[in-house]
């Protein structure tokens, strides 16, 4: 499987995340988006750019909890709930948005 | 809301060569996602998975160690050091890395996860869980 992303085919396991972590582009969140029918807005990269940066400094993208405590600190307590997340995300806040941002899908989520 | 057990990962082997540290940092993360009571202990050359300046260019694979910071946000933070170890090897606490959490009952306020314990401390601590996993 994969996805093509400036005329090139990036390689996708079989649930749509990226194999290689290095080879993504802030296109491949919009068209991942696409695929599943989303619109990305500011608020959905708000959540995209935070991930990326947790990867950059843990090596691992965050459990939903995690995320959601996290966002809280960092963009204030209206973003941090997991109401407003799965209203961005509705596949999941983990999986979906870590797809987008070109991350593994979260240590232990199922 | 399931049960919570106290489970204990005893971690006594080097980062890397074989699969044992980042198998057990990952089983950690999954237990401590499932709101479970987590501790950890670090003893023989298993201190060495927490030590400070870990390089691994050479060796071709990923450094896992900037992982151990983020045990704070899963509220791990019972981190256990067994003190001979650190003196057989000539290591004191100051050659670790520094994992804190902030405590949610105290105002936020960083505290120290990790604790230097002897051996017959971690006796006790052992004594007390429900799970103990050795890696």
């Amino acid at each position: 499987m994969g996805i093509e992303v400036n005329g090139k085919t990036l390689e996708t396991d079989e649930e749509g995340y990226l194999t290689n972590l290095n080879e993504w582009v802030p296109e491949v969140a919009g068209i991942m988006a696409k695929l599943d029918d989303t619109e990305l807005n500011e608020n959905h990269w708000e959540v995209i750019n935070f991930l990326r940066e947790y990867y950059e400094e843990y090596q691992i993208a965050p459990a939903v909890r995690v995320l959601t405590k996290a966002i809280g600190k960092k963009l204030g307590k209206d973003k941090g709930n997991s109401k407003y997340l799965y209203e961005l995300f509705p596949y999941g806040p983990g999986k979906q948005a870590c797809k987008y941002a070109g991350l593994p899908k979260p240590t232990g989520c199922v | 809301m399931s049960e919570t057990k106290k489970f204990l990962f005893v971690n006594r082997k080097a980062p890397y060569g074989t699969i044992y540290a980042w198998e057990s940092l990952e089983v950690i993360l999954i237990s401590a996602a499932f709101e479970q009571d987590v501790s950890l202990v670090f003893i023989d050359d298993g201190v060495f998975q927490i030590a400070k300046g870990q390089d691994t260019t050479e060796l071709g694979i990923k450094n896992f160690s900037p992982t151990y910071n983020a045990l704070g946000d899963y509220d791990v933070n019972k981190i256990y050091i067994e003190k001979e170890s650190l003196d057989a090897r000539g290591l004191t606490v100051d050659d670790l890395l520094k994992l804190t959490y902030e405590d949610e009952d105290d105002d936020w306020a960083e505290k120290d996860s990790i604790h230097v314990v002897s051996s017959a401390e971690l006796v006790d601590i052992m004594d007390q869980q429900d799970v103990v996993l050795s890696f």
